[in-house]
């Protein structure tokens, strides 16, 4: 008992540093979302949701996360699947290729798209050598959705690529083997078996792309706003932090949503993607 | 033998170059247990999954009730599998996992509820419509394995060592239970394993493979009793294998002495090789047998006992016999006739297999 | 037929990966082309030059950028590997309640949104008095770190046999000297691979660091964001490169080496 107690003890420091730093600033949040400027309780903050402004920029983002959720969703799937069925193992070099960039700094990564899209960009020079007229790339809601997709594509296929890669061959062959077509195989085996890492992959490209400032600062120009960039424009330019806490609060709710998700259809962490 | 239902001709498999079957002929009669049989690697399981569709075959046909279906995708075909590791589908229960292949069809609801109903009872497992596939124990999920491929009423039933992961009692219910099924169904069976006591259980026909080629093809006990080659004859059970000189026909010379056998045909003075069973040989006293020898090792194993016999020349004799000889004793042996199986000597390494590739 | 049909196949599966491919990596690649281009416009090459690379090296406010971040991610990741390696091997043997909790709490940092990560940290900061500068940064790397530490060793830790342990202790091994010499070996693989996702983590974060910093400090993440809001330099794409082959190279090492150890 002396020793297991002592053992525990190594736990000590991860303990204290996660009650200050994860759990009292958490708490921090929903106090600064509950109170006013005098401190006093109001659910003003929460439900200043509802002003015209917010309430845009929130569905705006919902509409621009969903749209490049289902993107990152229909394009790597496929892509996990053939990286599966050609039997290129976890270790392989391949596969490593494909999920690199979700480690490359997403700045750079950003970057990079404003490079292309500008007015002056590489795309646009491409156009003008092909005499083609100049196009308005960015600042549209469409190089936000590529900047989404192009950021978040590796999130989704890894989860996907490592819950495939536990289905057995001989699970497919018996679906083939009971007079399963490939559409039906797909349907029936496939994607029902592989619901763990569909949901965390749609997690970890839905949550970041819903509370995106970045992307939406850099390739969206200062004209659209998502509610990331409300919220961070309260902390970051001397606005009303109390007011950026309540809205992070209404943010919170959609990630704890998809926590639940993840609880309660990837129970043994088989989505995860580390 | 009635028309074949299926006919393998000249099947070649290779895998990264490395060949796993060579120009492979086999068929296989309706109605029939037959068993492909060989150490792992030998090309059994590869030559099922050629005939389920699984693999499709470098050189060769596959000819299914008269027509070639060597091209036909395994959704295709008349026939079902029974896979190793079972291959249930975990996320649904036990009655869908029965129904994929009926809705598939697309069977009305009732006649996939009565079929759900008449495979479980088949399989002993009535009432576990709604059980999670999880909470079953292996010889369970072998059982609803089965269930799941029999009620697409397949004419052939293809299975790939599915007692392989169960323990050793269970396996031996699982035997009597498939052999009750192909009785009551009527279908055919082909059954792949390296355990030769299922072979020999089961089986109506043994397809003894060995590094992508036939070996022997026969009925259990002439498997089991006139071994064509060494390797059947090792493979299947145990056996002394003892270098040999045929006089004549029905005389052979064994270490030196002289034993009165059945076989005929082999010509004089040829070397050959003699497959003696352990339990063929009997122990007599020194003077009655046509050897002598002294008992080196002795062990008890339940059924019998099981003794070593080293003949002067050193050769030691494996001997399974219920009568116990005391380590050091000085026995006779002796062989009846007809317990003497006289093989050819393979002239190289490769002859052995391609020799009896016929 | 079928042969064709696979071939017909495999060669949609390969046009799709290369598509992917191309994707992915065709922005970062004209990136790189563009650092050495001695023009300025991003359509006309203007011949091959490091012009861009000596701007960087002669920049001081990004060799300053430079040192913070690299003095952050090897600090970060140095103290989230200590605190994680003490902790995982303290919930391996705890029991399953605390067990859930606490790898409940792992994942909160892993799961929330780097803004609310960024936000909360922000305000804890200021409730505690801290001021915003290096020290919090490095903070709230560590706080973000620690996980990945965790999740990378916890799963070697649980494969080491608990048998090799008491064996060694069966053998007249004290439990410290057994830990060092039998299970630490072991799990080694899984330490380092924590410490370099660390690391990497620290180097790619731009949010967190964005809420934590103050005025007065910046990584090269909060340096490029700044920048490039008033206009992509072609500094910026020399910095750029230089970064992603350091990524690169640390990602490679942190993937393929351990791997290449376990097989010896």
């Amino acid at each position: 008992m002396n020793k297991l107690l002592r053992k525990n003890l190594l736990a000590g420091p991860y303990l204290f540093w996660s009650l200050g730093f994860i759990l009292i600033p958490l708490l921090l949040i929903v106090y600064y979302g509950f109170t006013d400027r005098e401190g006093s309780f109001t659910l003003s903050n929460i439900l200043s949701i509802m002003t015209p402004e917010h309430r845009k920029s929130l569905w705006l983002a919902l509409e621009l996360s969903f749209v490049s959720t289902v993107i990152c969703l229909v394009l790597a799937y496929p892509l996990a699947m053939v990286l599966r069925n050609r039997g290129m193992g976890r270790g392989s070099f391949i596969v490593f290729i494909f999920i690199l960039p979700m480690w490359m700094n997403f700045l750079l990564r950003t970057m990079a798209w404003q490079t292309l899209l500008e007015k002056n960009g590489v795309i646009n020079g491409l156009l003008a050598a092909l005499r083609l007229p100049p196009q308005g790339l960015i600042n549209t809601s469409g190089a936000i959705i590529l900047g989404m997709v192009y950021n978040f594509l590796p999130f989704m296929v890894l989860p996907i690529y490592n819950v495939l890669c536990k289905i057995d061959d001989d699970t497919i062959n018996a679906a083939r083997d009971l007079g399963a077509n490939f559409m039906q195989t797909l349907f029936l085996v496939w994607l029902p078996l592989s619901i763990p890492g569909i949901i965390s992959g749609i997690t970890m490209v839905f949550v970041p792309a819903l509370t995106t400032f970045v992307i939406s600062n850099l390739l969206g120009g200062s004209k659209i706003l998502l509610i990331g960039n409300v919220i961070e424009q309260e902390f970051t330019r001397g606005g009303n932090w109390h007011l950026g806490a309540g809205l992070s609060l209404v943010l919170m709710i959609f990630i704890l949503i998809s926590m639940a998700l993840i609880a309660k259809y990837d129970k043994n962490g088989e989505g995860s993607a580390f | 033998m009635n028309q074949p239902l299926i006919n393998l001709k000249n099947i070649t498999k290779s895998f990264d170059g490395a060949v796993v079957l060579d120009d492979l002929n086999l068929s296989v009669a309706e109605n029939t247990f037959v068993t492909l049989l060989g150490p792992s690697g030998c090309g059994k399981t590869t030559t099922l999954r050629i005939i389920g569709g699984f693999e499709t075959a470098d050189q060769g046909q596959v000819i299914f009730d008269g027509e070639d279906i060597s091209k036909l995708p395994p959704n295709k075909r008349q026939l079902n599998t029974v896979f190793q590791k079972y291959a249930l589908f975990t996320h649904m229960n036990i009655a869908e996992n029965i129904a994929f292949g009926l809705k598939i069809k697309g069977k009305s609801k009732t006649y996939i509820q009565d079929k759900i109903k008449y495979a479980l009872k088949l399989v002993n497992l009535d009432g576990f419509e709604n059980r999670s596939v999880s909470s079953l124990s292996g010889g369970q999920q072998q059982r609803i394995a089965i269930a799941r491929a029999i009620v697409n009423e397949p004419r052939v039933l293809l299975l790939d060592e599915p007692l392989g992961a169960l323990d050793l009692k269970l396996r031996q219910d699982m035997q009597y239970e498939l052999i009750r099924l192909k009785n009551e169904l009527g279908i055919t069976f082909i059954y792949v394993t390296h355990d030769q006591e299922e072979a020999l259980t089961m089986s109506d026909t043994i397809v003894v493979m060995n590094q992508g080629y036939i070996q022997q093809t026969g009925t259990p006990e002439q498997i089991y009793n006139e071994p064509e080659n060494a390797f059947v004859a090792d493979f299947i059970g145990e056996s002394n294998i003892i270098h040999g000189t045929m006089i004549r026909d029905e005389l052979v010379e064994i270490l030196g002495a002289r034993f009165a056998c059945v076989d005929k045909g082999f010509g004089t003075n040829k070397p050959v090789d003699v497959v003696i069973r352990p339990e063929d040989i009997d122990l007599v006293e020194p003077s009655r047998g046509t050897l002598t020898g002294i008992c080196t090792h002795l062990i008890f194993k339940g059924v019998h006992y099981e003794m070593e016999v080293t003949t002067p020349d050193g050769f030691e004799w494996l001997v399974h016999s219920t009568d116990m000889c005391p380590v050091g004793k000085q026995v006779g042996i002796h062989v009846d006739p007809f317990d003497i199986q006289i093989m050819n000597k393979p002239a190289s390494e490769d002859e052995e297999a391609v020799g009896v590739n016929e | 037929m079928s042969r064709l049909k696979s071939i017909f196949q495999q060669t949609w599966q390969n046009l799709y990966l290369a598509a992917i491919l191309i994707f992915l990596y065709a922005p970062i690649a004209t990136m790189m082309v563009l650092s050495f281009n001695s023009s300025k416009s991003r359509t006309q090459w203007g011949g091959f030059s490091l012009q861009w690379y000596r701007d960087m090296f002669a920049s001081r406010n990004i060799m300053a950028a430079l040192q913070n971040t690299l003095l952050i991610a090897f600090l970060s990741a140095l103290i989230a590997t200590v605190i994680g390696l003490a902790a995982c091997i303290a919930i391996n043997s705890m029991r399953t309640v605390p067990k859930a909790v606490i790898m409940g709490i792992t994942n909160i940092p892993m799961l929330n949104a780097d803004i609310v990560t960024g936000i909360s940290l922000m305000l804890a900061f200021i409730a505690f008095g801290i001021s915003l500068g290096f020290k919090t940064v490095l903070i709230a790397h560590i706080t973000f770190n620690i996980p990945y530490v965790i999740l990378s060793i916890m799963p070697k830790l649980k494969q080491t046999s608990r048998a090799t342990y008491e064996a060694a202790m069966d053998l007249g091994a004290g439990p410290i000297y057994a830990f060092f010499k039998i299970v630490f070996p072991d799990i080694l693989p899984g330490v380092l691979s924590g410490f370099l996702l660390a690391f990497t983590m620290s180097l790619d974060d731009f949010i967190i660091t964005h809420f934590t910093r103050g005025a007065g400090i910046n990584t090269l993440s909060t340096l490029i964001y700044s920048e490039v809001r008033r206009g992509i330099r072609p500094s910026m794409y020399a910095l750029s490169t230089m970064i992603f082959l350091i990524v690169l190279s640390l990602l490679i090492i942190s993937n393929f080496a351990p791997k290449k150890k376990e097989q010896i």
